[in-house]
């Protein structure tokens, strides 16, 4: 039982009802978004810390050598995770990924691979030998909206992604041989429904009040879909969702840059 | 979704099992088919072959899951190691999480949970043979299943998913589509309200594409509600005839 989110569901859910946010918001808003590209870059070849609002992210990017997948031997490889680090929010809890941090991470994968936003065919180094791409998500402040967050970081952390050098069978850290190869920058956006309004990039306290909300992940077509909470959404709800995002998605990939 | 144009799955407007753009594989459902369970649901659908076992409402343990307001209800999807080609570790992995925690939000809105505070009730899903599009089936099974264990309910959930191959969009995807093709769609609805409470998209759709193919998706859980009403009531006949309750009027 979820007190905090008890309490604060009523008072969001009355100031829906007058058509105004905690935070002064107009409903189809994007909190203030700050990107800070190589956060980590002394070590990590990628990263990026990401604040939307209050909630901060960082997403850090490792780069390995290993087998190709055997359906597909000339592609490089991705991998998404994302950890919910306690220190981010009381409900958090150290341990392994829970259903919700499972759902963050498997969405921003979808986005980014369906997208086809790394040009894994690029990847390839030598027969049977592929570069692969972790990408790593760290929760470290939690104010509602993880998918969104997630998704800028990861993608602006691989904009700006370099490959290592790899000679005689190493890598050798440190050391760069070029940039990782991005094709497409998808975007996600998710949008909540509470009572019959929809409000963009929702807080965590209106993520207490929500029914229901809607990711949408876009370059020029749709690449991703995921519906959340136990609510539902009409056609109409829908479509106004999918229009939400390919307006943000465009605002939002013209702030990211390559270094 | 990997998009392969070197496999042909669209030939003389056919698809690879003959069917047609807006057609679904066949279905047959089952209900009241486990000795033990309080509600429980087979569908065949295609190859897919998919077992719903209900439990509950029963006391959740531990304590402090328990929400003095309404139930919990608690989905595990769950793929046999023999259900797919190259057999799958026994276990959850992080897809079966995520299915799981979707059907858990579909069926928790239309199923009653405020009657039940500090219960819980559990619905297990098994995939016993894996052909594409199993997570609806396991939603539209464990429907049934709900039903068939008596739970309160606002309306059943059907699923059921569309997608793109070959450049056209079609419902109803079976694993060679679901491999090669542009895009998967799986969605389910509360019928009688017309609204969606699952969607889950991967792949390429334009703004366009994606309205043509949500109904395809939209009709094919139609089709879907109409065989869940047509078992239920079946069912229900069964009961009654076989002196289930005293007066069958």
């Amino acid at each position: 039982m979820e007190i905090e989110g008890y309490l604060k569901k009523d008072y969001i859910t009355n100031l829906v009802n007058e058509s105004k946010r905690e935070d002064g918001r107009k409903f189809d808003e994007h909190r203030k978004i700050i990107i800070d590209n190589g956060y980590v870059k002394d070590k990590a070849p990628g990263s990026c810390f990401v604040q939307l609002g209050k909630t901060k992210v960082l997403a850090g990017i490792s780069i390995d050598v290993g087998e190709p997948f055997p359906d597909r031997p000339n592609d490089g490889v991705m991998s998404t995770s994302t950890e919910f680090r306690p220190m981010a929010s009381p409900r958090f809890e150290s341990g392994p990924p829970n259903e919700d941090s499972i759902e963050v991470a498997r969405v921003i994968d979808r986005g980014i691979r369906e997208a086809g936003a790394i040009d894994t065919k690029k990847l390839l180094i030598e027969d049977n030998l592929v570069w692969i791409v972790f990408i790593d998500i760290h929760i470290l402040d939690h104010d509602g909206n993880l998918i969104d967050a997630g998704g800028i970081a990861a993608m602006s952390a691989l904009l700006n992604t370099r490959l290592p050098k790899y000679e005689d069978g190493k890598i050798i850290y440190g050391e760069y041989s070029g940039k990782l190869p991005i094709a497409r920058v998808p975007i996600p956006c998710t949008t909540a429904k509470i009572g019959k309004a929809l409000l963009v990039d929702p807080s965590l306290n209106e993520e207490y009040a929500m029914d229901a909300r809607l990711t949408v992940s876009t370059t020029e077509n749709i690449n991703a879909m995921q519906k959340g909470g136990t609510g539902s959404f009409n056609e109409e709800e829908i479509m106004a969702c999918v229009d939400a995002a390919f307006e943000k998605g465009n605002q939002i990939r013209k702030m990211l840059s390559t270094d | 979704m990997s998009g392969n144009g070197d496999v042909v799955l669209i030939k003389d407007g056919k698809r690879l099992d003959g069917r047609g753009f807006e057609e679904l594989r066949d279905i047959k459902m089952e209900v009241s088919v486990l000795e033990r369970a309080a509600g429980s649901a087979y569908v065949e659908w295609g190859k897919n072959k998919v077992m719903v076992g209900v439990y509950g409402p029963r006391e959740l343990h531990p304590k402090f899951l328990q929400d003095p307001t309404k139930a919990m209800l608690r989905c595990v999807y769950n793929l046999a190691p023999f259900s797919v080609d190259e057999r799958k570790k026994p276990g959850p992995d992080r897809r079966s999480v995520e299915i799981s925690k979707v059907t858990s939000e579909a069926l928790s809105s239309v199923v009653m949970l405020e009657r039940f505070p500090n219960t819980v009730i559990d619905v297990f899903i098994e995939i016993l043979q894996a052909d594409a599009g199993t997570r609806c089936v396991g939603l539209t099974a464990a429907s049934l299943a709900l039903a068939d264990a008596g739970i309160p309910m606002k309306d059943l959930v059907s699923a059921c998913s569309a997608g793109k191959v070959d450049g056209q969009v079609v419902v109803d995807l079976m694993k060679e589509e679901d491999n090669f093709g542009e895009c998967d769609l799986p969605m389910a609805i509360i019928p009688k309200k017309g609204e969606i409470v699952l969607l889950q998209m991967d792949g390429k759709l334009s703004r366009d594409e994606f309205k043509e193919a949500y109904k395809l998706a939209y009709d094919g859980c139609m089709k879907v509600y109409d065989l869940q009403r047509k078992t239920l009531m079946e069912s229900m006949k069964k009961f009654v005839g076989e002196g289930g309750i005293e007066n069958g009027d």
